[in-house]
C-alpha cells in the first residue's frame, strides 16, 4: 500500500512533469544534440560501407587501388536515401573541397553504366588518379571525430594523424573567438561603469524622475531591432548628430569614425544590454534596508566612505549578476555587431550562424557552440566561486 | 463569470484550437521569396492572381537565403514551405542533398523555352539579376568610375567603398580590378594562385572597405555618403531611383549576373499546387509584368521577348548590358564556399 | 509650552541610578526648536534640556514629533529654526559623521554584509583607530555583552535580541557623547523586551551613560527613565520623573496617555495649602492635590486612578462617593471593578483578597485627596 507522503511526493512529481518535459524538449535535447553532432560523422560511411572497409585496410601510402575503386562502384549503384547521400556528399566536401562535382560525376556515370562493369573512375574525372581525395574519404570514415572540435580551434590532425596548427590564412576561429570574448568583456565594463552610478541614482530618486529613468532604459529593449539601427546611424554616422555637434561645437574638424568600427559596435551593444545591467543592481539596491546609510554616518563615516564601505559592497551582488548576465547575453550577438561593425568586428556567433544556416554543416556549428559554451560554462564557475566567497571587510 | 459561461469559453476555445489544429493539417500553398518591394510586386502579379485561379489561400513568406534553412526544414518531415525562390548555390547544392522535388518540366512547356541556366532539373528560373558597381550621381559628376579598377582606385576616388561581407563576388571584383579579363574570372579563381591573387589585390583596399549583408544597406551607405561607391543589386537601384528620386548611377561591364529558380521542397504536401504555381508564375504573359515594378530580367524567354523596349534596357537581360558581364558560377562556389568563407573571415581577421 | 527643569520630587531619586541629583546641568540644549514639513507643522517651538548621565525617553504617539526629535540630535534632519548645543557649542549644522552620537535604529540597521565584529568594529575603523587598539576594543565591547561566541557571525544568523545587543555595542564602543535609540526594542517580543530592560537599565548605570530613548510603550518608559518628556502634537506635554508623571500628570492628555484614569469635570470652590476643594458637576465635593494655580470657580478635572480608588461598605474618608458596583471583572493580581454613583461612573482596581464584591452590591468609593489631582480642561 502506498504511503501518503508518498503519494504526495508523487503528486508534486506530477506537477513538475510539465516542466521537466518542457526543459527537456527545449533545452536539454536540443543541446545534446548539438554535442552529439560535433563528434559524430556516420554519414559517409553508412552510404558507402564497402569502400569504408576497403579504406580501413589501406595504409594510405602510394596509389589509390583498383580494390578501391571497384569498392566504390559498387557502394554508388546501391540504391540509396538521396538526402544521406547529400549529406555524404557535403561530408566530403568540406573534408576537402571539390567532392561535391566530383561525388554527382561519379554516381550518374556508376549509375548509367550496366550492372556488374568495371569502370575506369580516373576517366570518369583525373582527380580520382589524385591519393588526396582518397585520404580525405578515409579521413570521413570513422563513426566518431574530433574533426570539428578541433577545427573550432583551428587545430587539424595532419597525414600522421598529429595534431597540427591549421594555416593562419585559412581560418581564424581561435581569433575571433577571442575577439567575442574582448568584445563582451568591454561591453560588460561599459555597461558596469554606466549601470552601476545610475541604478544608484534610480534607487535613489523617487515618483516620476524614477520612472522616467527606468523606462529611458528598458526603451532599448521595447524597440524593434530596424528602429534601433536607424537610430544609430543617425548618431553615429560622418554626418550624423554626435559628429555634427562636435564640429559646431569646434571640438574636432574631421568627423570621428564611430560607425562601422569597434567603436560602434561597443556603443551599440553597451546600448541594448545596459537594461540587464541597471536591473540587478537596482533591484539589489531596493532591498538595502534604508537606515544603513544613516546608521553608517551615526557611526562616523562620511558619505564617501560610507558609499564605499557600505553601499557598494551591498550593491556587489547586482553588479556581478548584471556583469554575468551582460556578458553572458554578448557573447551570442551578431546581428548588432554586423550592422554596426566592421570587417574586424563580427563576433563568432556569425561563424557558427553561416555554418547552421549557410552551409549545413551542423558538425561544425555544433563544434563551436560547445567549445562556447564550455568557455561560458567555466566563466560561471570562476562567478559562483567568486560569488560565494566573504565579500568586502570594512577595513 | 457565471460557470456556465467559463464552461462554454472553454469549449470554445478547444473548438478553436481544433480548427486552428485542422487547419494545419490541410495547408494552404505557401511560397517564400526575398521580401521587401521585390515580394511586393510579386504579391501583385503572382501570388494573388494564382490565388483566384485556384480558389484557395496563397500564403508568402521571406527569408535571408542560406541551404542549412532548407536542410532544416527538409529533414523535418513535412516542411512548412512548398516554392522557395532559391539562389544559384542553394540551387545546386540542394539538388545534390536532395532537398527538392524533381521540376516536372511538361507543365512549363520545355527547356527550351528557359535561358539555359534557368532550366535546372530541380528547379525553374526565376529572375536574372546583376550584383553590380553603383555610385551616387549627384555627388560624383565630373568625374565617375567605370571599372573595378576605379573602385580600387583610392587616390582618384578618395572614400569608403562598400562590399558585401563574404567571398562570393568580392574576388571576382578584386581579380577584376587586377587585370583578370571578365571571361576568365572563374578560370583563375579555379587555381590556388588565383585564390592568392584575389586575396592579395583586397589588401590593398581592406582599410577602405565597409562590408555590407543586407540588400537595403548598399543604399543606405550610398545616400548618406558614408561610401563614395559600393557593390549593390540592380533591382534595389533602380528601385530608389523610382521611388526616391535618387540619381544612382550603375556600371554594367564587369558586373555579375545570377539567376533565382523557383523550387519545391522534397515531401511539400502541396507538390502538384506548387508546380503549377511555378508554371503560371512563368507564363509569359505573367511573367512579362515583373519589369514594370523591378529591373530584374526574365529567364523565360518569350516573356523576356514581351518586355518594353524602355523597360527592357535596365534589364541584366540586355544585350548592351551583358557586354563584359560575368556569370555566376554556382558549380565553383558550391564546391568552395565553405573554405572560402574560413579564408575570408581569417582574412577578415588579420 | 516651557517646561522648566526642575529636580524630580525627592522620591523619585535613587529609582533608576543617582545620576540626577542636585540641580541639573545641561549637556545637550534644544532651544525653541522648530520643523515644519511643507505647512506641517512637526516640531513646534520646542525647548529641552537633557542632563549629562541622564536617561531621558521622549514618550507619545505616532507623529507627535519624538522621533523627529531624536533625529534632529542624531544630524539626519536639520531644525527649520531653533538651535541644538553640545556642552555650549553649536552641532546643528555639523553633519551626522561630526557628531560622535551613537544611534540605535528601530531595526538595528547592522550591515548585512559584515560579521558581529566587524560591525562593531566599523565606527572604530572610521574614526582611524589602529587596528590593535580597534580588534581590543571590539573584543572587549563583544564581551561584556556575552557574544564573543558568535562574532564571527552575520547578522542574518542571529536572533532579534542577538541583534539588537550588536546593535547596541556598535553605537557603544565609540565612547559617544550620548546614545539615541528609536524605539530599539519594539521588535523584540514581550519577555525578551523585558529582558532587554534590565539589561539596558544595568549598562546605563554601568557605564554612566546619557540615553535618549524614543519610545511610544509607556510602560517601557516608566521602566527605564530619569526623566520622561510626553510629547503630544509637536510639543512637551510635560517633562518629569516617572513617578511625577504618574502620580500628578499635568495635563488632560498626559493623564489619559500614561496608565488609566478615571476623570471627573467640577468647578474649584475652596483652597486650602495644597489642597482645593471641588464641586463635581454631578454633585459631590472632592478634596484634591493641587500641583497649579486655579482662580476660584475655575472648570477644572479631577483624575484619580483606578488602583487610588478604595472600596469599603462604610466611610468616613474625605472623598468618599456612596456607589454600585455595576461590574467585576477577574485580572489575576487585581479585582476590576465598574462603579456608578453619586452622578458619576469610574473604574476601580481592588486587591481581590480583601473581599469578594457582588455586582449590584451597594458600597463607598474612597480615595486620598494627595492621590488626585487637578487639571486644566
Amino acid at each position: 500500500m502506498m504511503s501518503s507522503a508518498m503519494r504526495a511526493r508523487l503528486r508534486a512529481l506530477g506537477l513538475i512533469m510539465p516542466l521537466m518535459a518542457f526543459l527537456l524538449v527545449f533545452f536539454v535535447w536540443p543541446l545534446a544534440t548539438m554535442m552529439v553532432a560535433s563528434v559524430t560523422d556516420g554519414t559517409v560511411r553508412g552510404v558507402l560501407p564497402q569502400t569504408a572497409t576497403v579504406l580501413a585496410k589501406w595504409d594510405g601510402e602510394g596509389p589509390p587501388t583498383p580494390e578501391m575503386a571497384a569498392s566504390l562502384v559498387t557502394d554508388l549503384r546501391m540504391p540509396v536515401d538521396s538526402l544521406a547521400f547529400g549529406d555524404a556528399v557535403r561530408r566530403l566536401n568540406s573534408e576537402l573541397s571539390g567532392f561535391r562535382s566530383l561525388m554527382s560525376r561519379t554516381a550518374s556515370a556508376a549509375k548509367g553504366a550496366g550492372e556488374g562493369q568495371a569502370l575506369d573512375l580516373v576517366a570518369i574525372d583525373p582527380r580520382w588518379g589524385d591519393a588526396k581525395y582518397w585520404l580525405a574519404m578515409k579521413r570521413a570514415m570513422p563513426l566518431y571525430t574530433d574533426r570539428y572540435l578541433l577545427a573550432a580551434v583551428d587545430l587539424e590532425r595532419d597525414a600522421s594523424g598529429n595534431v597540427a596548427g591549421l594555416d593562419a590564412n585559412t581560418s581564424a576561429n581561435r581569433q575571433i573567438m577571442l575577439r567575442t570574448f574582448l568584445i563582451a568583456a568591454s561591453v560588460t565594463l561599459l555597461c558596469a561603469a554606466i549601470g552601476l552610478p545610475y541604478a544608484l541614482i534610480a534607487a535613489a530618486s523617487k515618483g516620476w524622475v524614477r520612472a522616467i529613468l527606468l523606462i529611458a532604459v528598458l526603451l532599448p529593449l521595447w524597440t524593434s531591432l530596424l528602429v534601433r539601427t536607424a537610430a544609430w546611424f543617425i548618431l553615429l554616422q560622418n554626418e550624423g548628430l554626435i559628429n555634427d555637434a562636435l564640429k559646431t561645437i569646434g571640438l574636432i574638424s574631421e568627423p570621428l569614425p564611430l560607425i562601422f568600427n569597434r567603436t560602434g559596435v561597443i556603443i551599440a551593444m553597451t546600448h541594448v544590454l545596459l537594461p540587464f545591467m541597471v536591473l540587478p543592481i537596482y533591484s539589489g539596491l531596493l532591498t538595502i534596508p534604508a537606515n544603513l546609510m544613516p546608521a553608517a554616518a551615526s557611526l562616523g563615516a562620511s558619505r564617501i566612505k560610507a558609499f564605499r564601505h557600505v553601499l557598494l559592497p551591498l550593491a556587489f551582488p547586482g553588479l556581478m549578476s548584471g556583469s554575468l548576465l551582460v556578458f553572458m547575453v554578448a557573447l551570442g550577438y551578431y546581428i548588432t555587431p554586423a550592422l554596426v561593425g566592421g570587417a574586424n568586428d563580427q563576433m563568432i556567433s556569425s561563424v557558427i550562424a553561416f555554418f547552421a544556416t549557410g552551409t549545413a554543416n551542423w558538425g561544425m556549428a555544433g563544434a563551436l557552440g560547445l567549445i562556447l559554451l564550455v568557455v561560458t560554462t567555466v566563466l560561471y564557475l570562476v562567478y559562483g566561486r567568486l560569488s560565494r566567497s566573504p565579500t568586502m571587510v570594512a577595513t | 463569470m457565471t460557470l456556465k459561461r467559463t464552461i462554454s469559453t472553454i469549449g470554445a476555445a478547444g473548438l478553436a484550437l481544433s480548427l486552428a489544429a485542422g487547419a494545419a493539417s490541410a495547408r494552404d500553398l505557401t511560397v517564400v521569396s526575398w521580401g521587401g518591394n521585390y515580394q511586393d510586386a510579386q504579391k501583385k502579379i503572382y501570388f494573388e492572381p494564382f490565388a483566384q485561379k485556384l480558389g484557395k489561400p496563397v500564403l508568402d513568406e521571406s527569408w535571408d537565403g542560406g541551404i542549412g534553412v532548407i536542410a532544416a526544414k527538409v529533414k523535418a518531415g513535412e516542411p512548412n514551405w512548398d516554392v522557395v525562390q532559391v539562389e544559384t548555390e542553394e540551387l545546386e547544392l540542394g539538388c545534390t542533398d536532395g532537398f527538392y522535388e524533381k521540376i516536372d518540366w511538361d507543365k512549363l512547356g520545355g527547356k527550351d523555352k528557359f535561358l539555359a541556366a534557368g532550366a535546372h532539373d530541380c528547379g525553374v528560373g526565376a529572375i536574372v539579376w546583376s550584383t553590380m558597381l553603383s555610385y551616387d550621381g549627384d555627388k560624383l559628376k565630373d568625374s565617375v568610375p567605370t571599372s573595378w579598377v576605379d573602385f580600387w582606385d583610392t587616390g582618384k576616388f578618395p572614400g569608403k567603398r562598400g562590399l558585401r561581407r563574404g567571398p562570393k563576388y568580392s574576388l571576382e571584383f578584386a581579380l577584376m580590378a587586377d587585370g583578370v579579363k571578365p571571361a576568365d574570372v572563374y578560370t583563375v579563381l579555379r587555381t590556388p594562385e588565383g585564390i592568392d591573387r584575389a586575396f592579395k589585390k583586397l589588401d590593398e583596399i581592406k582599410k577602405d572597405v565597409v562590408w555590407w549583408e543586407a540588400g537595403a544597406q548598399p543604399l543606405q551607405l550610398l545616400a548618406s555618403g558614408e561610401v563614395v561607391m559600393t557593390t549593390a543589386y540592380n533591382g534595389r537601384i533602380s528601385g530608389i531611383n523610382k521611388t526616391e528620386g535618387k540619381h544612382f548611377k550603375v556600371v554594367w561591364p564587369g558586373s555579375i549576373y545570377a539567376i533565382d529558380s523557383w523550387v519545391v521542397l522534397r515531401n511539400s504536401p502541396n507538390k502538384n499546387d506548387a508546380m503549377d504555381f511555378i508554371a503560371f508564375a512563368s507564363a509569359p504573359e505573367n511573367q512579362s509584368k515583373l519589369p514594370e515594378y523591378i529591373a530584374y530580367g526574365l529567364p523565360q524567354k518569350e516573356a523576356a521577348a514581351a518586355v518594353p523596349a524602355n523597360l527592357a534596357a535596365d534589364l541584366p537581360t540586355a544585350e548592351a548590358n551583358l557586354v563584359d558581364a560575368v556569370a555566376l558560377d554556382g558549380a565553383f562556389w558550391v564546391d568552395n564556399v565553405e573554405e572560402l568563407t574560413s579564408r575570408f573571415n581569417a582574412w577578415l581577421a588579420q | 509650552m516651557r517646561v522648566p527643569l526642575v529636580p524630580p520630587p525627592a522620591s523619585a531619586v535613587g529609582r533608576v541610578n543617582a545620576c540626577c541629583e542636585g540641580p541639573l546641568s545641561a549637556f545637550i540644549n534644544l532651544e525653541r526648536i522648530s520643523k515644519s514639513f511643507g505647512t506641517f507643522k512637526v516640531v513646534d517651538d520646542l525647548d529641552l534640556e537633557i542632563a549629562k548621565g541622564e536617561f531621558l525617553s521622549l514618550l507619545g504617539p505616532s507623529g507627535s514629533g519624538k522621533t523627529t526629535i531624536l533625529m534632529m540630535l542624531a544630524g539626519f534632519v536639520e531644525p527649520s529654526s531653533g538651535a541644538i548645543t553640545l556642552e555650549g557649542k553649536r552641532i546643528d549644522h555639523l553633519p551626522a559623521h561630526r557628531r560622535n552620537m551613537g544611534v540605535v535604529f528601530q531595526n538595528y540597521a547592522l550591515f548585512p554584509h559584515m560579521t558581529v565584529a566587524e560591525n562593531v568594529a566599523f565606527p572604530l575603523v572610521m574614526r582611524g583607530v589602529s587596528k590593535t587598539e580597534a580588534a581590543e576594543r571590539v573584543a572587549r565591547a563583544i564581551d561584556m555583552v556575552q557574544l564573543t561566541h558568535i562574532k564571527d557571525r552575520k547578522p542574518a544568523q542571529l536572533s532579534g535580541g542577538q541583534q539588537q545587543r550588536v546593535a547596541l555595542t556598535r553605537a557603544l564602543v565609540f565612547e559617544p557623547n550620548v546614545v539615541l535609540m528609536d524605539e530599539p526594542l519594539g521588535a523584540l517580543d514581550k519577555q525578551l523586551r523585558e529582558h532587554m530592560q534590565l539589561e539596558l537599565r544595568e549598562l546605563h548605570r554601568r557605564l554612566g551613560l546619557t540615553i535618549v530613548f524614543v519610545t511610544h510603550d509607556q510602560g517601557e518608559a516608566l521602566t527605564m527613565s530619569n526623566r520622561i518628556a510626553v510629547f503630544n502634537a509637536g510639543q512637551i506635554e510635560q517633562l518629569a520623573s516617572p513617578e511625577a508623571i504618574y502620580d500628578h500628570p499635568e495635563t488632560r492628555f498626559v493623564a489619559e496617555f500614561i496608565g488609566e484614569t478615571n476623570m471627573f469635570a467640577g468647578k474649584v470652590e475652596a483652597r486650602d495649602g495644597a489642597r482645593t476643594k471641588i464641586r463635581l458637576d454631578a454633585g459631590p465635593m472632592v478634596e484634591a492635590y493641587l500641583t497649579t494655580e486655579f482662580a476660584s470657580g475655575a472648570a477644572a478635572l479631577v483624575s484619580v486612578r483606578p488602583e487610588r480608588v478604595g472600596l469599603s461598605e462604610t466611610s468616613n474618608a474625605a472623598n468618599a462617593m456612596p456607589v454600585k458596583v455595576l461590574d467585576t471583572v477577574y485580572q489575576g493580581d487585581h479585582m476590576r471593578v465598574r462603579l456608578a454613583g453619586s452622578g458619576v461612573e469610574m473604574v476601580a482596581k481592588v486587591d481581590r483578597k480583601t473581599r469578594a464584591w457582588a455586582v449590584g452590591a451597594e458600597a463607598f468609593a474612597t480615595f486620598n485627596p494627595d492621590e488626585c489631582t487637578v487639571i486644566a480642561p
